[in-house]
């Protein structure tokens, strides 16, 4: 047996209807060493974490805690074991203090009654571990977000551990509270504490890992002692952005939509741009510049107080979504789960939504046509689900997104606004909907495109209009748009 | 995903009974089961005399929990309906004392709609919540109702009306054809229309419907002149059968009709759910209500038992909601 480990997970298994979120993964920890734990969203490492915190059961697989199998019933459970996790997502009561939450788990009593004595010590103990500053009487509800972080892993390190997970830690915290946390996490390695650490900032993980363990789509794909940056990301991957044949540079066509003089108070001023079919404008800008305004006003989601449209040559009043969508424009907006799709409702009633006009007779659905319709589009655009009557809820992120973007390809669009279109889904999925994006404007739609992922919108523009506080900075075209150039522009003005 | 765990995927899917669950059947069983114990526990009940009659008592609240639906179902709540009973009843048989029935029935039905549609304008223009608003309503309608009136009750001779609440269709009471009429009608617009898919979509998320550009406002207006509409054809038809209409008629309904709603499975929260189910929901408050008539139940324990109930069938479908739900996020 693996006496040696303090902590092994062995084929574990775990499936959510329409998922399986993981495959059967081995997974140990010693004692007195860190290992990082990485992969990109729905790989399951969220998954492997709950189940090491007794939150979720595996539907297979062991669990040794120190060569002895262990069920993990409950979060109680695992605590007593000595398995504590500090979760992305706070579990903190707002309403109680700083120094109640830290104690929560173990409030120390006295003939029955809470030891506030007793529980400010303690709290304040474990504050000065970490070597922060907290206001131990205060409501945890009055803290910063980084201050409620720093209370959460002060909660953690309050009791003995055996075995810490720390999944994201350092999310939202400044450098300082990360170097204070970095070296308190050490001190325990030193204790002989096991650690697993989750984190997206791969300087992180690579500064503090003894060794990495990389998660892709549910199952380990590798695992290294010495870790090196460029071997993570490649298996994280498992594929490289630059394989993709993003975008045939084509002749635009004629101009769909012209924008001139657009302007809502206290959100955008004067802007003006052109976009021609075939073609692709990227909106560069950082959050609070403008680019999501611009786009829902253009959908008629928000209102604008000055400038005018035209659509292929004609003017066009845009008030309301309907009007956007009688014009022709259509915006796959920024969070599918609560602007894209009703969760609740099928695959198929989602991806017509915004067509059923157009399908139906007298306000009669024609559901023949519906199913052949939805059909045809999600073989076309590979989206995964098990039935057409599956609900949206139950795919991948992946998967609802190209749910979303089939919603818009079905009206036909003139142009297609795309907010955020990749956020969130995993790599395989990126690339598909990339193919997706290519084909449709091939085939003569406009689309405006706004990314953060900075080289993302680079690959995909044809050219790029650079906004900053609500207005144009200038328009660059495919060869002027570098990443330094770009990223110069957008963030002159905080900068200076 | 890769092509193998797709592969798990669609095994698991299919494994996973789909759309099949105990709210679905459980209540149907529940119904049936409740029908034969009472077939069994007492000689009249499953005399066609009682079953019609049953089907005449539940016909005025299903009619209310049907437009109910509509409602709940597009995320909203209307508590104005049993007072909108009262309204329509007493313009509807005053109406057609001075201008004949036909009249009559115009005023009863219009004043419902009307009703609903100040419903819905308060509160999608003075974004009032639904809950306020329709409480308001169920004051307001009824002051409406005693001042129309008088306080007293107006009789009814037009034969027409009366019809509508005391006559028969061959064997059948004319208030159980309005009854399945009104349900045939919102099933058939809440599965195959438009409108009906973009109530379950404003229910379901009425962000994500304004971003597929369906008018929200104009469908959760619509739902509650649906209500009204329907509150009105309730009214006529319990003042057709008293051959009277009592000022005082409908108190207490807008919850009896919210109860079969809920006792139906359908989501408080908007978005899921359906009018059959409401039916049934309807059907077994009915019965249940019949049975312990027939059982000899006193009345006061008779309301604790419909409390209990209620609370039961929703805790049922809450337990395999939430077996399918865990670790679906």
């Amino acid at each position: 047996m693996s006496a040696e480990h303090l902590l092994a997970l062995r084929g574990i298994a775990k499936a959510y209807p329409g998922v399986v979120a993981l495959d059967g993964v081995d997974f140990d920890l010693d004692a007195g060493e860190i290992h990082g734990l990485v992969g990109e969203n729905g790989a399951g490492k969220s998954t492997l974490l709950k189940i090491i915190g007794g939150v979720e059961h595996a539907d297979a697989g062991v669990i040794e805690l120190g060569g002895q199998p262990v069920a993990m019933a409950s979060p109680r459970a695992a605590r007593a074991l000595g398995i504590r996790v500090i979760h992305q997502e706070f579990n903190l009561i707002p309403a109680l203090s700083v120094a109640e939450n830290i104690c929560l788990d173990h409030l120390p009593t006295r003939g029955g009654w809470v030891d506030g004595q007793a529980v400010r010590e303690q709290a304040g103990a474990a504050i000065a571990r970490l070597g922060v500053h907290l206001p131990l009487e205060a409501p945890v509800r009055r803290l910063s977000v980084a201050d409620q972080q720093l209370v959460e892993i002060a909660r953690a390190l309050s009791a003995e551990a055996r075995v810490l997970v720390m999944d994201e830690p350092t999310a939202a915290l400044t450098d300082h509270e990360i170097e204070a946390l970095f070296s308190l996490v050490r001190g325990l390695r030193e204790h002989g504490v096991g650690i697993v650490f989750v984190s997206h900032r791969m300087d992180e993980v690579l500064e503090l890992s003894d060794r990495v363990t990389v998660l892709r789509d549910g199952r380990v794909v590798g695992e290294t002692a010495a870790p090196r940056r460029e071997e993570i990301v490649r298996l994280m991957v498992g594929r490289q952005l630059e394989e993709l044949n993003l975008k045939a540079d084509m002749a635009p066509g004629t101009e769909i939509l012209a924008v001139d003089g657009l302007s809502s108070a206290g959100r955008f001023e004067d802007v003006s741009f052109s976009l021609r079919r075939g073609e692709i404008l990227g909106l560069a800008g950082v959050v609070g510049a403008g680019r999501t305004s611009i786009a829902k006003t253009l959908f008629g989601m928000a209102p604008l107080d000055r400038g005018s449209l035209r659509i292929a040559g004609r003017a066009v009043s845009i008030r309301s979504p309907e009007d956007a969508l009688r014009a022709g424009i259509g915006y796959l907006p920024e969070d599918r789960k609560t602007l894209g799709l009703v969760l609740a409702m099928s695959v198929r009633h989602n991806e017509t939504l915004a067509t059923l006009p157009r399908i139906s007779r007298f306000g009669w659905i024609d559901q023949a046509r519906e199913r052949a319709l939805v059909g045809r589009r999600v073989e076309e655009l590979r989206i995964r689900t098990p039935s057409l009557d599956a609900q949206a809820l139950h795919l991948s992120g992946g998967n609802q997104q190209k749910l979303v973007l089939a919603k818009w390809l079905e009206i036909r669009p003139a142009v297609l606004i795309l907010d955020e279109p990749t956020r969130g889904v995993d790599v395989g999925a990126k690339a598909e909907i990339y193919q997706i994006v290519t084909d449709l404007v091939r085939a003569g739609v406009g689309a405006i495109l706004i990314s953060s992922d900075l080289p993302e919108l680079l690959a995909l523009s044809d050219r790029v209009l650079v906004l900053r506080d609500g207005r144009t900075i200038t328009t660059l075209d495919r060869a002027e748009a570098t990443q330094e150039r770009v990223l110069h522009l957008v963030t002159m003005g905080a900068a200076a | 995903m890769t092509e193998h765990t797709d592969g798990r995927a669609r095994v698991l899917a299919a494994l996973r009974p789909h759309r099949i669950s105990i709210a679905d059947y459980g209540l149907l069983m529940a119904f049936v089961a409740m029908c034969v114990g009472l077939a069994l526990l007492t000689p009249t009940f499953l005399t066609s005399q009682n079953i019609l009659n049953v089907g005449r008592q539940v016909s005025v609240i299903a009619i209310l929990a049907a437009g109910q639906t509509f409602v709940i179902l597009a995320a909203g709540i209307d508590l104005s309906v049993g007072s909108l009973v009262g309204l329509t009843g007493v313009v509807a048989a005053g109406v057609a004392l001075q201008a004949g029935v036909g009249a009559g029935l115009l005023a009863g039905l219009g004043v419902g709609a009307l009703a609903g549609l100040v419903d819905g304008l308060a509160i999608m223009l003075i974004r009032i919540p639904d809950f306020v608003v329709t409480l308001a309503m169920l004051s307001a309608a009824r002051g409406l109702d005693l001042i129309y009136s008088g306080g007293e009750p107006i009789s009814v001779n037009s034969p027409t009306f009366v019809f509508l609440g005391g006559g028969y269709i061959g064997p059948i009471p004319v208030p159980i054809v309005i009854m399945l009429a009104v349900f045939a009608v919102s099933y058939v617009v809440l599965r195959y229309t438009v409108f009906g898919r973009y109530v379950y979509a404003v229910g379901g998320n009425r962000r994500a419907a304004a971003y597929s550009a369906i008018n929200v406002r104009r469908v959760r207006i619509a739902v509650y002149v649906i209500s009204g509409l329907l509150a009105g054809i309730a009214g006529v038809v319990l003042t057709g059968r008293l051959a009277t209409a009592d000022p005082q008629a409908g108190v207490g309904y807008e919850l009896d009709s919210i109860a079969a709603v809920v006792l139906g499975g359908t989501s408080l929260f908007g978005g899921e759910g359906s009018v059959a189910r409401t039916l049934l929901g309807a059907l077994i408050l009915g019965v249940l209500s019949n049975g312990m008539n027939l059982l000899d139940v006193s009345p006061f324990y008779q309301q604790v038992v419909e409390g209990v109930v209620i609370v039961l069938a929703v805790a049922i479908s809450h337990l395999d909601e939430l077996r399918s739900r865990v670790g679906a996020e």
